[in-house]
């Protein structure tokens, strides 16, 4: 009890969860996905409410990559995949035929588990999505959404003197700020971090952390991570998966400390994994 | 060792040389032995027919490796990659009796249109293969990466991937220009060669390898002597193109 009241103080501070609204932004009904024959997720049925940080746990190759990549069709580019059910972002099915897969990417950004800055300067890896997308009116506007997108990513302070150096001369942990303040840029409403800190030293993590915490209260977060340690720090609700399917998803607090099934307790007490 | 090897040829070639350049050598035209004269006029021919050369096959080359590196997983795309691996081991002199078929017996003389052409076609596979290996290095993390921010194909092609893979296809590039500066065969049916100054591309032109060709099968030591000059030019030339394509794409980022 003394664990959970913990938790809920924790959450207090620096959630502001009065604010967010619980309205469902992704919503997953029976979802498979194939890789050419094999089959990686089974009948995955998922919501996911509105500003809030969803945390997906599981042992390797148990499809919480593969399941947040459904997200915003990331899978598209691989040979023989297939999906089926429906993944709706807003209501919205994202694997109808009339989908604009643009859009739909602009809307969901995605954070990669290996740093990927473009070799170009800090300041064209921002702004590159913004070019791409052609929102920013003048050179003056995008210089402003440069800026805003790297204080939001709390680089800002970091690089603000070196804007056109290159950006493979940042540490890892900059680079990967980078490229969160990248798909923050072209201001999207969802974001999709895969295994963010999983390449980075314990101040670089706690740095991203900090970061994703104070994100959510403009987007929603769906997080992948190895680390249980880091779902229970950071997320609200989680998600574990097991060889493809769903197995349980509750609060943060719930799964880390009472769960449901017993499958998830085994995970959680580092009794397989 | 090997460089040992390249050392002493380079050495030869510049001792042997050196002892006939001078100004007069380097802009003069052609003269009948003994009264002196230079290949000026070959310098500027090899430098107009390459860089033909280069306007016409890099483009092509590098949208051929383009294509078979982004594209390229079908058939269609393993039949281009088959004709592009045997068009880089055909003899160049094959190359140069194709063009003139082509170019030199439709126009009626040989020209430096001709001789442009068939430098191309022996530019094209190796600018091709080497653009489609350079962008296969290229990390598909970056590739994710752009299209994870909403970038179609073509953006993704064009802005991220190119651009990493710009020092690499520019070394490619240079490799090609190196070989076609070397090359004598197709230009000897080709552009066949001229003792002018020339200006107009559908006019027979003269080259420093063509040149240097008819100066060494010449009966005259003198003749000898200028052959080993202009080598030590025509050297001179592809190591300086080396060493501005180095400077001018040089790492960035």
């Amino acid at each position: 009890m003394s664990v959970t009241t913990q938790v809920q103080a924790v959450k207090s501070t620096n959630g502001n969860r009065a604010k967010s609204d619980l309205s469902v932004k992704i919503k997953a009904e029976n979802l498979n996905f194939f890789y050419g024959r094999s089959q990686a997720l089974h009948n995955i049925s998922l919501e996911i409410p509105q500003r809030q940080v969803m945390a997906f746990i599981g042992p390797s190759g148990c499809g919480k990559s593969t399941f947040l990549r459904t997200m915003n069709r990331m899978n598209d580019t691989i040979p023989g995949a297939r999906v089926e059910g429906t993944m709706l972002i807003d209501g919205q099915d994202v694997y109808t035929l009339g989908t604009d897969v643009v859009s739909l990417r602009r809307k969901v950004g995605m954070v990669f588990q290996k740093s990927n800055p473009f070799p170009k300067s800090i300041f064209d890896n921002v702004a590159y999505g913004i070019r791409i997308n052609k929102m920013s009116e003048s050179k003056s506007d995008l210089e402003g959404r440069v800026e805003k997108a790297l204080t939001d990513a709390a680089l800002w302070a970091e690089v603000k003197d070196r804007l056109k150096t290159s950006a493979l001369g940042l540490s890892g942990g900059q680079q990967q700020r980078l490229c969160i303040a990248r798909a923050l840029a072209v201001q999207p409403e969802v974001l999709l971090m895969d295994e963010p800190a999983s390449a980075l030293d314990p101040i670089a993590t706690q740095k991203i952390e900090e970061l994703v915490v104070e994100l959510k209260q403009n987007y929603t977060i769906v997080i992948v991570t190895h680390n249980m340690q880091q779902a229970a720090r950071v997320s609200d609700r989680t998600a574990f998966f097991w060889l493809g399917k769903l197995i349980e998803v509750n609060s943060t607090e719930k799964i880390f400390t009472n769960p449901d099934q017993k499958l998830t307790e085994d995970y959680i007490t580092g009794r397989f994994g | 060792m090997a460089v040992a090897i390249l050392l002493i040829i380079l050495g030869y070639i510049a001792v042997r040389g050196i002892t006939s350049i001078n100004f007069e050598f380097l802009t003069d035209t052609p003269k009948p032995v003994g009264e002196g004269g230079g290949i000026g006029n070959a310098i500027l021919g090899s430098l107009i027919m390459i860089l033909l050369a280069s306007v016409i096959g890099m483009p092509i080359g590098i949208a051929a490796g383009v294509y078979l590196a982004e594209f390229g997983d079908n058939w269609f795309g393993k039949f281009i990659r088959f004709i592009t691996d045997t068009m880089t081991g055909i003899p160049s002199i094959i190359v140069g009796i194709f063009v003139f078929t082509l170019i030199v017996l439709p126009m009626g003389r040989p020209s430096a249109w001709a001789g442009g052409v068939a430098l191309a076609l022996i530019m094209i596979p190796i600018v091709a293969r080497t653009t489609e290996e350079m962008i296969r290095l290229v990390p598909s993390s970056l590739r994710e990466g752009a299209f994870a921010l909403g970038a179609p194909q073509w953006r993704v092609t064009t802005g991220v991937v190119l651009p990493a893979a710009a020092p690499g296809i520019a070394t490619g590039a240079m490799l090609a220009v190196a070989r076609v500066c070397g090359e004598t065969a197709p230009l000897l049916f080709t552009a066949l060669g001229s003792r002018f100054y020339v200006y107009y591309l559908d006019q027979p032109m003269a080259s420093l390898t063509v040149q240097i060709y008819n100066y060494a099968i010449g009966p005259y030591d003198v003749e000898h002597k200028m052959a080993w000059a202009a080598t030590l030019v025509l050297m001179t030339l592809i190591l300086l193109t080396n060493i501005a394509v180095r400077y001018l794409t040089r790492k960035k980022y």
